[in-house]
């Protein structure tokens, strides 16, 4: 009896949440799978018509698309690996003990506080072809031999983007990965060292392979975010054949051209991109959290 | 020998700390010094590493004249509706998924995780199209519905850790006492849950108070209009002048509470950060 109460209570308070979650999520994605067959305005203007996979088979044809993936794969992975051993250096140094510590961790906090588009801004004006702050120290320091336009070569743009996200984003996988290290017992590494293990043997044969959870959780994480990476690439460099990504191009197709169907098509491209990052989260950690 | 390889390590290692302090720091430092410059200062061959010389008529320019204020009305509307709402809604489902006992909770929590994974652009199409059929387009109450999408799962996760994480007896005792489910959730549960509340709305407010591409879809009125696309926008009197001193200022402005609320509440962040990531 007490027990029937209580899932009848349960399903109440999961109730209003489940609703939203509904609302918010799961019928904008019913629409998202409607609209991908067929030809339509976003403002629903015109009567929509039925094309069937024609937006799909244009999809496959089409070239910026192609390039659109391409930016974001090149986008990922230099992102994300930098990031990963960027973070892990900074990890290692935070979870060393020394004086000021604390402060480190403060610091890095920083860019992770900062709104991505006020970063993107920063950045933008630190990297002004003519007053930006990096080509004065640049030129001034001899690193550059004349003032460089780094938002303007289109060679330089995704290689910029990427050093800003990386500046924002490198706190937020140190502090997963200091999460990490300061589960590793330190009695292991005082065996390592009885037994002779040098610092650089005790990384390899200790901190690493227990740190690959943590590492893996964060990396897909990293992943799935550079996947989806719009607010700094919009902001630093518009609408641009040369760091076009697929969030840019899927909004660019969506609301700059009004293209409801085909924008919709990109965006299913989009999640089965993702679906497939996901599985590899759930499998990985998801089991063993909802334990 | 042995003794200076030590301080070379010692040396070498306080570098590095140096170093990643200095570039974590530098480019916020920059900006407030660039938002204390008159164009001047700015745009010079040489520009000071100190506001010198100092003037606020930068600031004057962001508030004098614009809809900046509006702005930041609107994005404290929109991000603490947002954070209110589920917190609300977190808080009872989270309760539900954390303690009672609720046969299909896995498939609830699963549900809720994916939403997490969600990426926001794959649904802009769909939600475009729900907001104008329901009339919230270019309104606060669309916008905060629409960042429901990212801060309700992140709540209930985080908080079903925090529920999970309070020991059986406290609710076993007020059940002894003939306390019902709910009254045990307001009296007892709640207050225990104090600290995980302030952090998990801190970092529900801290992502919606950020959130750009639904802010630039979802609205096209300064009325409505939040902090980060007009920042985004900020123009200058001609399409050739970028008011750079006013972008650093907004930005500050936008940026100072934040970075005031990260390092006052720090230990918790980390810490939220840290088990929301893990479990979701």
């Amino acid at each position: 009896m007490l027990i029937q109460r209580q899932v009848r209570l349960a399903w109440l308070l999961v109730l209003p949440t489940l609703l939203v979650v509904v609302f918010v999520a799961g019928y904008p994605l019913a629409q998202v799978f409607y609209w991908s067959f067929f030809k339509a305005d976003i403002a629903l203007v015109d009567p929509p018509e039925l094309v069937g996979f024609e937006n799909y088979l244009f999809l496959l044809r089409d070239p910026d698309f192609r390039e659109a993936l391409w930016n974001t794969v090149k986008f990922t992975i230099f992102s994300v690996s930098i990031e990963t051993v960027l973070g892990l250096a900074i990890a290692l140094i935070i979870h060393s003990n020394f004086k000021g510590r604390g402060l480190v961790r403060t610091a890095i906090l920083i860019p992770w506080a900062i709104p991505t588009v006020v970063s993107a801004k920063m950045w933008q004006w630190m990297l002004n072809d003519v007053y930006g702050v990096i080509n004065v120290i640049g030129v001034k320091l001899g690193i550059l031999s004349q003032k460089v336009a780094f938002l303007a070569r289109p060679e330089l743009m995704l290689p910029a983007i990427i050093a800003v996200d990386v500046w924002k984003t490198t706190p937020f996988m140190a502090l997963l990965l200091l999460a990490g290290l300061q589960l590793i017992p330190d009695e292991l590494y005082e065996a390592a060292s009885i037994d002779g293990a040098t610092r650089w043997q005790q990384f390899w044969t200790i901190t690493l392979p227990l740190l690959t959870p943590a590492l893996l959780v964060a990396l897909i994480f990293r992943t799935l975010d550079a996947l989806r990476v719009f607010d700094v690439i919009y902001v630093m460099t518009g609408v641009n054949s040369a760091t076009r990504t697929l969030a840019i191009y899927n909004r660019q197709n969506l609301i700059d051209f009004q293209d409801l169907g085909y924008g919709s098509a990109i965006s299913v491209a989009i999640l089965i991109i993702t679906f497939v990052f996901v599985i590899l989260y759930m499998r990985s950690i998801g089991r063993e959290a909802l334990r | 020998m042995k003794r200076t390889l030590f301080w070379l390590n010692r040396g070498l290692f306080y570098f590095l700390v140096v170093f990643v302090v200095v570039y974590s720091v530098f480019p916020f430092y920059w900006a407030v010094i660039s938002s204390f410059k008159p164009s001047s200062g700015l745009f010079s061959p040489d520009p000071s590493f100190l506001p010198i010389p100092f003037t606020l008529e930068q600031y004057r320019n962001v508030f004098v004249g614009t809809a900046f204020g509006r702005n930041l009305l609107n994005s404290l509307i929109v991000a603490g509706g947002a954070t209110l709402l589920s917190l609300v809604l977190g808080v009872l489902a989270a309760y539900a998924l954390g303690r009672l006992r609720f046969p299909p909770k896995n498939a609830v929590l699963y549900i809720v995780l994916s939403m997490t994974m969600f990426p926001q652009i794959a649904v802009l199409g769909g939600f475009f199209v729900l907001l104008r059929q329901v009339g919230l387009f270019n309104t606060h109450a669309g916008l905060i519905l629409s960042y429901m999408l990212f801060t309700l799962p992140f709540t209930v996760w985080v908080l079903v850790g925090y529920f999970r994480g309070l020991p059986r007896e406290l609710e076993e005792a007020a059940y002894v006492d003939g306390a019902t489910p709910v009254q045990t959730l307001l009296r007892v549960m709640l207050p225990l849950t104090g600290p995980g509340l302030v952090t998990t709305g801190l970092l529900a407010f801290i992502a919606a108070w950020n959130e750009f591409l639904f802010a630039l879809t979802f609205t096209v009125s300064d009325v409505v209009r939040t902090v980060p696309p007009a920042i985004a926008f900020f123009g200058g009197a001609t399409p050739y002048e970028i008011p750079w001193g006013s972008i650093m200022a907004a930005s500050v402005v936008v940026t100072v509470p934040l970075v005031i609320l990260v390092l006052v509440f720090q230990q918790r962040i980390v810490a939220g950060l840290t088990a929301g990531a893990v479990k979701g």
